[in-house]
């Protein structure tokens, strides 16, 4: 909860500047804690990645909570929006990905979770779960998807037209399109949450990138503006 | 589970369980799509309002937010989009654009709004795309169940209906679906295609009398059409084509009087409980410009290429003039075998293309212009007047 500032008058009563006429208070049950996650395949990879910023108004709650949940081997979510809600869901989903393990004897593909987080969030259709979602995952036999991208959260609109020209060649005439690499991939995403903490108050601190190969998942850690 | 419901016992809240928020006593009317089937994955809270309205004891999130009006969201549902569908003579073209936004922000310019729902039917859907999905999902499910129970396909009418009581529970919320189902009823039998020629040979007779009071302005072309049909009406006759469509009738008035068991549908179901049939219905912010497009140059006659030409145009129209359709457009064309599917098309070659002939257009007229001043230049004697009249 915000603390907003106020100022004490001579005899400790609180001192209002304007007089706006009679406010209503209601309760809301969502804030917004800011965070950007993207992610991107290629051919037999996928990475998903997002800074490590929570805030919440004009205050930093933490540097170092980063929005990256690893769910199995092939297959790791980036959840951004409220914190509540992404720590209540990402339970869910771990929950869920348990019993499923232990009804039928194996992990849940990264389609099948897709699916599950689908019906998931419907299932609360009358009171949002306020969490933008992205899942970045290699399918049973370890592909990825072939030159695929989304980003998400407080900086995804600035991310997405950037990741349309550089990933999917668009808006642009006569260019050779080369299959994406792990290596340019990597360096691209850093590229662009650099380019994002510039202008988007809520992204910065750190950026952590999950890199999903059929050898596992693998961290990276980079830093970012502080300010 | 039954001494459950007596006690007025009720679990804690976890998503996995049933839905036990309506009370069992009230039997098979009352159940909504989600008891259906058990076992299913769509098991989740029903709007506020109904918990509010039982005397049991609340749970933690039924107290939480009974009292209370529903939240504001914090983010808009998707909205926007231009999608139509219109029956002719051979079939049903149902056509769509691809864009999906969210207030100021295209979430996807390839999303598809058309889905398949079984061979011979097609739903467009527009409103809240989380809300289509799940519910196109639904009706499919359901229209599997009532083919495998009677042993027949549900018509486009009656999956309209099935629609409409299924979202009718939560009317009142902001469930936004508003979908248009474009399909073929009727089986293929010979038994159908007889009745089919009875009809035509009653409705034909009846066309004779419709063609005297022809609308005057379109009597000439009409005539000419109705002449094309009839003639077509004799070979069908004659060869006993597989195809019924083309002994359908072509006036409007005679198909509502005769019903017509099969042939092409289009109807309009909506989460406010509205239900319309028609030939012709577009939905979305762009379908002011589309049925602008569609008025002028539907026909019942149409072949198919002029069909799918018009659906295109009427599209890209909309596209144009509607900021929150654009990016492709996507086809669909039904008829007695099935539906088929054309290539999604990007819009953005059709703008250019078009730019293209308006150059060319204005660079003809340019010419006629010179080549005219310069004949009166020629003829005229100096009198300033004739070059303006010319």
């Amino acid at each position: 909860m915000m603390i907003s500032s106020r100022v004490f008058g001579d005899n400790g009563k609180v001192k209002e500047y304007h007089y706006t006429g009679p406010v209503e208070h209601k309760f809301s049950p969502y804030a917004f804690n800011g965070g950007t996650v993207l992610a991107v395949a290629g051919e037999d990879f996928a990475l998903v990645a997002s800074d490590t910023r929570l805030s919440e108004g004009y205050s930093i709650h933490s540097r170092d909570s980063p929005k990256c949940y690893k769910l199995t081997d092939t297959t790791v979510i980036g959840c951004s929006g409220f914190h509540g809600d992404c720590l209540t869901l990402t339970k869910i989903i771990e929950a869920r990905l348990k019993m499923y393990k232990h009804s039928n004897n194996k992990n849940m593909t990264s389609g099948a979770i897709a699916a599950m987080l689908s019906t998931i969030l419907y299932g609360k259709r009358f009171f949002p779960y306020y969490v933008y979602n992205i899942i970045g995952g290699l399918d049973e036999e370890g592909r990825g998807a072939r030159d695929t991208y989304k980003a998400g959260g407080s900086a995804s609109a600035m991310l997405q037209p950037l990741l349309d020209n550089q990933i999917g060649f668009k808006n642009m005439e006569n260019v050779e399109q080369v299959p994406l690499t792990l290596e340019k991939a990597v360096q691209l995403v850093k590229d662009v949450f650099i380019s994002a903490a510039e202008r988007d108050v809520y992204t910065g601190d750190a950026l952590k990138i999950c890199i999903i190969t059929k050898e596992g998942v693998r961290e990276e850690i980079v830093p970012l503006r502080k300010d | 589970m039954a001494l459950q419901d007596v006690c007025g016992f009720l679990e804690t809240l976890d998503d996995i369980s049933p839905c036990t928020y309506l009370p069992n006593e009230m039997g098979y009317m009352r159940r909504t799509p989600f008891e259906f089937d058990r076992d299913s994955a769509f098991h989740f809270l029903p709007p506020p309002q109904q918990c509010s309205r039982k005397n049991r004891a609340p749970t933690l999130f039924s107290s939480t937010f009974s009292s209370l009006s529903p939240h504001q969201q914090p983010f808009q549902l998707s909205h926007g989009t231009t999608t139509l569908g219109f029956i002719f003579q051979d079939g049903v073209i149902a056509a769509a654009d691809t864009r999906a936004s969210c207030k100021g922000l295209i979430c996807c310019p390839i999303s598809q709004k058309i889905m398949p729902i079984h061979s011979h039917l097609v739903v467009n859907t527009s409103g809240s795309g989380a809300d289509c999905m799940l519910w196109e999902r639904i009706l499919t499910r359901e229209m599997r169940l009532y083919q495998l129970r009677h042993r027949k396909r549900l018509s486009v009418n009656g999956a309209a209906k099935l629609l409409s009581m299924m979202l009718h529970p939560f009317k009142g919320t902001n469930v936004c679906v508003a979908a248009t189902l474009c399909g073929w009823d009727g089986e293929e039998t010979q038994e159908t295609l007889q009745s089919c020629m009875e009809i035509a040979d009653v409705k034909k007779a009846v066309e004779q009398d419709s063609n005297v009071s022809a609308i005057s302005d379109e009597s000439a072309q009409g005539s000419v059409k109705m002449a094309s049909i009839n003639e077509q009406d004799e070979i069908s006759k004659d060869t006993q084509a597989l195809n019924p469509t083309v002994s359908d009738q072509n006036t409007k008035n005679v198909q509502s009087t005769f019903g017509g068991r099969s042939g092409p549908r289009v109807c309009y179901v909506c989460s406010d409980g509205l239900q319309l049939k028609g030939e012709i219905i577009s939905v979305g912010s762009g379908s002011p410009y589309a049925y602008a497009v569609l008025d002028d140059g539907w026909r019942w006659g149409m072949t198919v290429d002029e069909a799918v030409a018009l659906a295109r145009e009427a599209v890209f129209r909309a596209t144009h003039w509607d900021a929150y359709s654009g990016n492709n457009v996507d086809l669909f064309h039904i008829t007695a075998h099935g539906w088929r599917r054309r290539d999604r098309e990007d819009l953005k070659e059709e703008y250019y293309r078009e730019r293209e002939r308006e150059k060319k257009k204005i660079k003809e007229r340019e010419k006629e212009r010179q080549k005219r001043e310069g004949d009166e230049l020629v003829e005229g004697e100096g009198d300033i007047y004739s070059v303006h009249c010319g």
